[in-house]
């Protein structure tokens, strides 16, 4: 008889962290011609158009930069945050608590010096997402409380509290929907490119990931985090303040996440709606395991993601193809780069009985 | 006892291999019917892995397995339990929320296609417990048991599933005195009934008190054999700490000098929150190694966990170098200057996945020595860790390889490079030897020589009375978490310290 056993394979070199992801999206794509075929829609004419609806004219290919810089922000939150073993899947409600500061500030900011608003709206966003995100850090470093379960329900706590404000104090006075007045103009982010919605976001989340990228590799802080990450018991008795790295990794990557929201706000939706994250959060999550946890492999990830997202419009438009077909693409991404992943650690062994 | 029957179990030349330490090597196991058969051993010396590899847990790299005279190929712990063969760990794997009925029959073959058949699952155990004089109420809830109780649960979980091999690893760790005696009138009842019973123990009154058979293994081999009633506890534990080291140890005779380390009355918890240090008191001096014997379970652990910064003690105090040390604070100790030498490198000593130079950095990479503002000087710190790589012969690919990929004895001395480092003045070293190869040992040997020459005065902690007796310019004996004797190095005897280890006291 034979079977078959998973054994624990040999580190593998160095290159194998590029071809992998890459190797995960193509056998995604290939993967996802079922659910297409199965929508009926024409295989070669539905991948034409999504990635011609994602890259084929100027508007398109800023728009696909545009959907790429929340993705971006929370893809880099979670891997921040993953690479020190803090698992906060809480970028969506850290996402929230960056957006619904902003709204608070940017509609009543009114009475400072113009240059200072836009400022202040993105540090005040930044420092809510990170606070939410410390919360969590807080009940792992000092009660021990499960941070996956935490993060998460945390999630539920915001969009709650969003609600209530929404339908309070931050609702537009006059209206009946839980919306929020419109920021001031000092509070938009400038848009950098005419006849598009190409925004000074974009750019600050590109930043994002050169700072990441020069926080993991230059400063003690990224060395400390990562040990942490590694083997914690190791790291105490190496003499890291362990608490403190986990709740400064925290709070940086719950400000990445409110950064996104902050984003969304000031150059999206200028108001606060419920609505204002179809899941960025979640999306992080896969876009940071796709990534590979690294900075660099976040971009492309987040870029890939916003691809399928913005095509999935024109594809649909054109083939009939339901948009949906954009969630079930990103969700076989992470199956696929998840197995791909173990395979990396372990291989199969096959036994003859 | 000369047995005439032929074994149940035998496993001939069996060889495994962890990475690179070798667990078993070589070893011949028989077990006869209707014994209780004791496996002697140090904690490491391949006790637990010889008996999950017939238990199918791990299946063994060389060697040969035959139970009931069939040769068997165990690949998984249903194969070993569909030969008969049953095995309770420490660690009891039962639903505390569920009755003891039901716990037993999780997992065994019992009702009709989907459908539980609780009653005559209930007969069945009835029926065990009245012929193997298990009492327990089979609709108890587990979490109502004591942890004796829960023990019994466990051995009629295997009987139920027709088992009449039972190996027990370490079953008395967890119970109180009276319920050990308990278990013993029970595993008595088990062969009784015809059942043959592997016993895994460190403790050499509890072997000498239940078992018919002794197998001694020390370093993954077997070491010595005999009928319990040829024995006794003085030669078994000279078995089991062994006498075949033939490496040659030049001391320099150097007079100590003032006490680096000093610990007064020292309490500590063990992790099940029970007394493990009762104010204990020991001084090391500058230029002098202590040699801490002991057999493991004594409190060594949490000492050495006490003085690596790891476990907070609940009483006393420490002093290095006279200033008094701040517990429970790996880093305030490592800005006292202890070297620590942890005995568990890969889980606590060591980050595995990082690189080496990653780990040689770990204690010192937020000097300013290190960093500007918090940016990493990394040339000065390739300059520190190549340097500490040739000072210390680490074969590695490089400073920047995986430090998962180095072999047991590099290990420990990427671990030696990075605590010795910073010239400690009190260095603490539990284990700091096993597992490694002859070559690795004599090394780390003589490392910690040249650092009682430089000044350092040295707590070496160690199973390994061969070890201490060559190393150690004193030797104090650690039982139940006190001091029981001490001698100095030149005038002690093997069976002064074997008596104290047993808690004898002259």
């Amino acid at each position: 008889m034979i079977g078959f056993r998973i054994v624990k394979r040999e580190p593998l070199p160095g290159w194998a962290k590029v071809v992998i992801p890459i190797a995960a999206i193509i056998v995604t794509l290939i993967l996802s011609a079922i659910p297409i075929l199965i929508a009926g829609g024409h295989l070669w004419k539905s991948y034409y158009y999504l990635f011609y609806g994602a890259l084929g004219t100027r508007f398109n290919l800023l728009e696909t930069f545009v959907k790429a810089s929340p993705l971006l922000l929370t893809g880099l939150a979670v891997a921040f945050a993953f690479r020190a073993k803090f698992w906060n899947i809480g970028a969506e409600g850290q996402l929230l608590a960056g957006a619904l500061t902003a709204t608070a500030l940017g509609v009543s900011l009114g009475g400072v010096p113009q240059p200072l608003v836009l400022p202040i709206v993105i540090i005040a966003g930044f420092v809510a997402g990170g606070i939410w995100a410390s919360i969590p850090a807080l009940l792992k470093t000092k009660l021990k409380v499960d941070d996956v379960v935490s993060t998460l329900l945390l999630n539920y706590v915001m969009i709650h509290i969003m609600g209530a404000l929404l339908f309070g104090p931050l609702q537009q006075p006059g209206s009946s929907w839980p919306r929020s007045s419109a920021i001031i103009k000092a509070a938009s982010y400038p848009i950098l490119l005419v006849r598009s919605r190409f925004h000074m976001g974009i750019l600050l989340s590109f930043l994002a990931v050169f700072v990441i990228w020069f926080i993991n590799k230059k400063t003690t802080f990224g060395y400390q985090s990562k040990a942490v990450g590694v083997n914690v018991r190791a790291a105490h008795f190496g003499g890291i303040n362990t608490t403190a790295v986990i709740l400064w990794t925290a709070l940086i990557s719950g400000g990445l996440a409110g950064l996104a929201g902050v984003g969304e706000l000031c150059a999206i939706q200028y108001r606060l709606i419920m609505d204002i994250s179809p899941g960025y959060g979640y999306s992080g999550i896969v876009i940071a395991m796709l990534g590979n946890l690294h900075p660099v492999g976040v971009l492309f990830s987040s870029l890939f993601f916003s691809v399928i997202i913005v095509g999935a419009q024109t594809m649909s438009r054109m083939t009939g193809v339901p948009t949906y077909i954009a969630e079930v693409i990103q969700g076989m991404a992470l199956m696929v780069m998840l197995i791909f992943l173990l395979f990396t650690e372990y291989r199969i062994r096959v036994v003859r009985k | 006892m000369a047995n005439p029957k032929q074994p149940v179990v035998r496993m001939s030349s069996i060889t495994k291999h962890f990475l690179d330490v070798t667990a078993n090597k070589n070893i011949t196991f028989n077990l006869y019917p209707g014994e209780i058969c004791a496996l002697l051993g140090e904690n490491g010396a391949g006790k637990t892995t010889l008996m999950n590899i017939l238990f199918g847990y791990y299946t063994c790299d060389e060697g040969e397995i035959f139970i009931k005279e069939e040769k068997v190929n165990l690949s998984a712990p249903k194969d070993a339990i569909s030969r008969g063969v049953g095995m309770i760990h420490q660690h009891f794997a039962l639903v505390p929320s569920q009755t003891v009925l039901e716990n037993i029959i999780i997992g065994a073959d019992s009702g009709k296609g989907i459908f539980l058949d609780l009653k005559s699952a209930r007969q069945e155990l009835l029926q065990l417990q009245e012929r193997f004089g298990l009492q327990i109420d089979p609709d108890a809830r587990v979490w109502t048991l004591s942890v004796g109780e829960q023990q019994k649960v466990e051995i009629l979980k295997a009987l139920y599933r027709e088992v009449d091999i039972l190996i027990m690893d370490e079953p008395t760790a967890v119970l109180a005195p009276a319920e050990i005696s308990d278990l013993f009138s029970t595993l008595r009842s088990l062969v009784k009934e015809g059942q043959s019973v592997v016993f895994i123990s460190h403790k050499l009154n509890e072997v000498m008190d239940i078992s018919d058979r002794i197998v001694v293994l020390r370093a993954g081999q077997v070491v010595a054999e005999k009928k319990t009633a040829d024995t006794n506890t003085r030669e078994l534990a000279s078995f089991m700490v062994g006498r075949d080291l033939l490496e040659i140890i030049e001391k320099k005779t150097l007079n100590a000098g003032q006490p680096v380390l000093e610990i007064e009355k020292l309490d500590a918890l063990n992790d099940k929150k029970l007394l493990a240090l009762k104010s204990l008191n020991l001084v090391v001096r500058q230029n002098e190694i202590l040699g801490l014997a002991g057999i493991s379970g004594n409190g060594q652990k949490e000492l050495s966990e006490v003085l690596f910064g790891i476990r907070e003690p609940i009483g006393g105090l420490i002093k290095i170098d006279g200033g008094r040390l701040k517990f429970g604070n790996p880093a305030a100790i490592i800005k006292s200057k202890i070297g620590r030498i942890p005995e568990d490198r890969i889980d606590t000593g060591l980050l595995m996945d990082l690189t080496v130079e990653e780990n040689l950095i770990l204690e010192n990479h937020s000097s300013s020595e290190f960093h500007r503002y918090g940016l990493m000087k990394s040339r000065k710190i390739h300059q520190f860790s190549e340097d500490l790589i040739s000072a210390y012969d680490i074969m590695t690919a490089g400073r920047d390889a995986v430090t998962k990929s180095l072999s047991g004895g590099n290990l420990q001395k990427v671990m030696l490079a990075r605590e010795l480092a910073g010239r400690p003045k009190a260095i603490v070293a539990s284990q700091p030897t096993r597992g490694l190869d002859v070559g690795a040992m004599e090394y780390i040997h003589q490392r910690i020589l040249q650092e009682r020459e430089r000044g350092a005065g040295i707590l070496l902690i160690s199973e390994d009375l061969d070890e201490i007796f060559a190393l150690s310019d004193r030797i104090a004996v650690l039982f139940e978490g006190a001091i029981m004797g001490e001698a100095h190095g030149e005038e002690a005897s093997r069976e002064q310290i074997g008596l104290w280890m047993s808690g004898v006291k002259k």
